[in-house]
């Protein structure tokens, strides 16, 4: 089987700070997987490379068998790698469900239409319906973005990269900032999505209940290096992860 | 065309490009510091003019104390109408377009209340005394005003850039341009500062416009002018770029001194060709290197 | 300004009466003054509204529109004055052509450099377009303007080209509101509010904005055309920043977050300059102060602090 995600000695530096330290792996098409790591270790750079959005030094990156390394931002999403962002990225001003259906019609290429109302657009309008019912967000439908719980504000960030239709879905923190309770629903979540979208997965993440709970491959990284990749028990056995996280949260 | 004719366009445009400067580089604090753009900086100008006409010749004050007069009134009231007015819009959403609508007013209001106070006519101020003459250097007869102004502006460049460099209050104006909120967590009073830096920027562009009343007939509705002027200088020198803003300034100063000289009904045109040539050319100004990813 | 708040006061069958007072104007009244103003109304309505797709929809502050106001109204004048009023109507459709060409020229320039620079650039070539018109006495006719700017045909009847005005402009704004309700004017909110996110959609922004600019210059231009033959003059006033500004102040006015906001606020400040700016040589510090008032307390404008209101109170009947 193809990898769906090849990640081959990356690497980037910021002056002296070397972010991305010759990092290698492979993800397989519908893999859930997690990377881990301290504060700084360079999680969110990594996205950001893969995503286009920061250009590595060196190394390469493949999708789907194809170079994505120096690729425009908007080619990778076209190609199929969607996102969702640490602070949620969403259209405040706008209803939920249009924050989602701006992303359906979009992948549809409807966005240059200038003469028919967005409610005319039927299929976009049912594509958006459906993730939000997913997304356990469709009594929330007519509400102004801005003004949905923090959580909630999440889970729009991940409907609207779902829109797109990704075969990859990044997933930067996605229970930061919740309850107890919220995190719990979330996970649960992650996983019907996981399932029902038919995607790759990777998620950064802080929660280990979560981490060791879905995770079907744990990745960690250190100061800017993979340090460690294997299932769940096998990095929760490993020496050096558990001397890297013990002065931190585990 | 002989050698001084080359000079005395050579200085005409020296003075130009220094008045330009003093209201580009007011324009650039309060836009870099404050993060305002003061659109109304130009109606300063011309107050300060009108001011000075005031102290001087009507009330008869010494020219070099009506400068100074003239600094301190509408340094006053640009901290005023910041105090009052801007500070009430600050943090709202889309700030940027409302700071440009509310200092639109002020022009406005400014531009009224100077018709109102002083009527419509060309008011004229004299030079100061003992810059009447004119220089002289074998042909060549350079004004004294004009180097008076260049004089002024070249110890204006010196005394901000030593100021910024080299005092606390500058490294927390530079501190401020790139980070306000970590500025005021580190307990420097933003608010004080906005109402300061507002009130020294109008302060110099009242200033200048004092300089170069003399040159010119004070009238109003200069102020659109000078602030097309004052951007044009800012956007050729590079957003934020002091000295940037002064080369820029030089090079439209005597762009302009040399056109009128040549084409004087269309001399205004040369810097709008500039103008454009940057845009496409190299938009973040000719003296500023692109920022890298 | 969401789909929703439109379906809230039910805009269509408000338009529907609106359009009608309009329509009846020259039945209830022979007034050449007033079918004037009203005229002025219907075309600065236009303008702002057109104006309005720039800033409250996709957050682009220009302070130049008057340049393709102006070059609408220039064409039509110029071309009335040196080749005949039979060219009236083609010199409308030439402006427009042109205020194409130029606003994609120039977007092509000054949008890259976004912010307040884009707003200062804009109002610079606008003041550029000023000077040249204003110098170029022999060809322009300079400060004097151009005057006897008859429409040709049944045009000439005031009342015929008063109903000329208002189908057209109806036309405009109903286009451009089906354009503000589209897709696209869905994409110009988004790239207001989060341009990043657009482009993580894999829409380019400023190909986007361009379009809008483009758009909006074109109905700055017919504005421009039709009030040539409104006031039967030309003057290089209409380039002046003073022109591009009033267009802000009346889209402030009524209210940037509603589509009709600008609309209302045209009328709001021309039957206001009308009564009172017509008794007083200091208008501006009159129409400065007041705008000084709605933007610092009333900054959601006549149209949008009423659907405030309207909002407070229906949560108070809620209660009940």
């Amino acid at each position: 089987m193809v990898p769906i995600l090849e990640i081959q000695s990356l690497n980037k530096s910021f002056g002296g700070l070397h972010v991305t330290a010759n990092v290698s792996f492979s993800v397989m098409p519908g893999e859930l997987s997690a990377i881990i790591g301290p504060n700084g270790a360079g999680k969110t750079t990594l996205f950001n490379q893969i995503t286009g959005h920061l250009r590595s030094d060196s190394g390469r990156i493949r999708f789907n068998n194809q170079d994505i390394l120096g690729i425009s931002p908007q080619k990778i999403v076209a190609l199929g790698v969607g996102r969702a962002f640490q602070i949620a990225s969403i259209f405040p001003d706008e209803t939920v469900l249009d924050n989602v259906r701006i992303a359906c019609l979009s992948k549809r290429g409807e966005t240059g239409k200038y003469l028919r109302a967005v409610d005319a657009f039927t299929e976009a309008t049912d594509d958006a319906r459906a993730i939000l019912e997913s997304l356990g967000l469709s009594d929330q439908t007519q509400r102004l973005a801005f003004e949905l719980a923090h959580g909630d504000q999440k889970l729009l960030d991940i409907g609207i990269a779902l829109a797109l239709r990704p075969n990859l879905l990044l997933l930067d923190e996605p229970t930061a900032g919740m309850s107890p309770e919220e995190r719990l629903h979330t996970k649960e979540l992650i996983l019907k999505l996981w399932k029902e979208f038919n995607l790759a997965l990777i998620f950064i993440e802080h929660d280990m209940d979560m981490v060791f709970g879905i995770a079907q491959t744990v990745r960690v990284l250190q100061q800017g290096a993979l340090l460690a990749e294997g299932n769940p028990e096998q990095i929760r056995a490993n020496k050096e992860v558990i001397t890297a996280y013990l002065g931190e949260d585990f | 065309m002989d050698a001084s004719f080359f000079f005395t366009q050579a200085v005409s445009g020296l003075t130009i490009a220094t008045l330009l400067f003093l209201v580009a580089s007011g324009l650039t604090l309060i836009f870099g510091v404050g993060k305002v753009f003061n659109f109304a900086h130009g109606s300063f100008y011309m107050i300060g003019a009108y001011f000075g006409y005031q102290f001087s010749a009507v009330w008869g004050a010494n020219f070099f104390l009506s400068l100074i007069l003239t600094g301190i009134c509408v340094g006053l009231v640009g901290m005023l109408m910041e105090f009052l007015f801007l500070r009430r819009i600050y943090g709202r959403a889309n700030e940027g377009g409302f700071q440009i609508l509310l200092t639109y007013c002020f022009i406005l209001i400014i531009d009224d209340l100077v018709k109102l106070i002083w009527g419509t006519e060309y008011k004229s101020l004299a030079r100061p005394s003992g810059f009447q003459g004119a220089f002289q250097m074998g042909d060549i007869f350079i004004p004294t005003y004009n180097l008076l102004i260049i004089g002024i502006g070249v110890v204006a460049v010196i005394l901000a850039w030593w100021i910024l460099a080299h005092t606390r209050p500058g490294r927390v104006a530079r501190a401020a341009a790139v980070d306000r909120e970590t500025v005021g967590v580190l307990g420097v009073n933003v608010p004080l500062t906005m109402t300061v830096v507002f009130g020294l920027a109008t302060a110099m562009g009242g200033m200048a416009g004092t300089l170069a009343a003399p040159l010119r007939t004070v009238t109003p509705g200069a102020g659109i002018e000078v602030i097309i002027d004052s951007l044009i200088v800012v956007v050729i020198g590079g957003m934020g770029n002091f000295w940037g803003a002064w080369l820029g300034a030089i090079l439209i100063g005597e762009v302009n001194a040399f056109g009128v000289a040549f084409v004087p009904k269309w001399a205004t045109l040369f810097s709008f060709l500039i103008l454009v040539i940057v845009l496409i050319f190299k938009p973040e100004g000719l003296f500023t290197s692109r920022k890298v990813r | 300004m969401t789909n929703n708040a439109a379906r809230r006061i039910n805009a269509t069958a408000l338009w529907g009466i609106v359009l009608l007072i309009f329509a009846l104007v020259p039945v209830f009244t022979t007034s050449a003054y007033k079918i004037n103003v009203a005229s002025h109304i219907l075309v600065w309505g236009l303008f702002a509204v057109s104006f309005n797709m720039l800033w409250g929809i996709t957050g682009m502050l220009s302070f130049g529109q008057a340049l393709y106001y102006g070059l609408g109204a220039y064409s039509v004048g110029l071309m009335v004055e040196h080749m005949g009023s039979g060219w009236f109507l083609p010199a409308i459709a030439l402006g427009l052509v042109m205020a194409i060409a130029l606003s994609f020229l120039l977007g092509l320039l000054v949008i890259r450099v976004g912010g307040v620079y884009f707003t200062m650039l804009t109002l610079a070539f606008a003041q550029l377009a000023w000077q040249i018109t204003f110098k170029w006495y022999d060809f322009t006719g300079g400060d004097d303007g151009i005057q006897g700017i008859i429409p040709p045909g049944i045009l000439e009847n005031r009342a015929a080209y008063y109903y000329f005005v208002l189908v057209l402009v109806f036309l405009s704004i109903w286009m451009l509101k089906r354009m503000a309700y589209s897709p696209f004017g869905m994409i110009l909110r988004c790239v207001q509010q989060n341009p990043d996110r657009v482009r993580f959609l894999g829409r380019r922004v400023r190909r986007n904005q361009l379009r809008v600019y483009v758009v909006s210059s074109f109905f700055a231009a017919l504005a421009g055309g039709l009030m040539a033959g409104v006031d039967s003059s030309i003057h290089t006033d209409m380039f002046f920043w003073t022109t591009s500004g009033e267009a802000i102040l009346m889209s402030v006015l009524g209210g940037i977050n509603q589509f009709f906001g600008p609309f209302i606020g045209a009328a709001v400040f021309i039957l206001i300059e009308d009564s009172i700016g017509a008794r007083t040589e200091f208008w501006p510090l009159i129409i400065g102060s007041i705008m000084l008032i709605m933007v610092i307390l009333f900054p959601k404008g006549i149209v949008g602090e009423v659907l405030r209101l309207k909002a407070r109170f229906g949560k108070n009947d809620a209660r009940r």
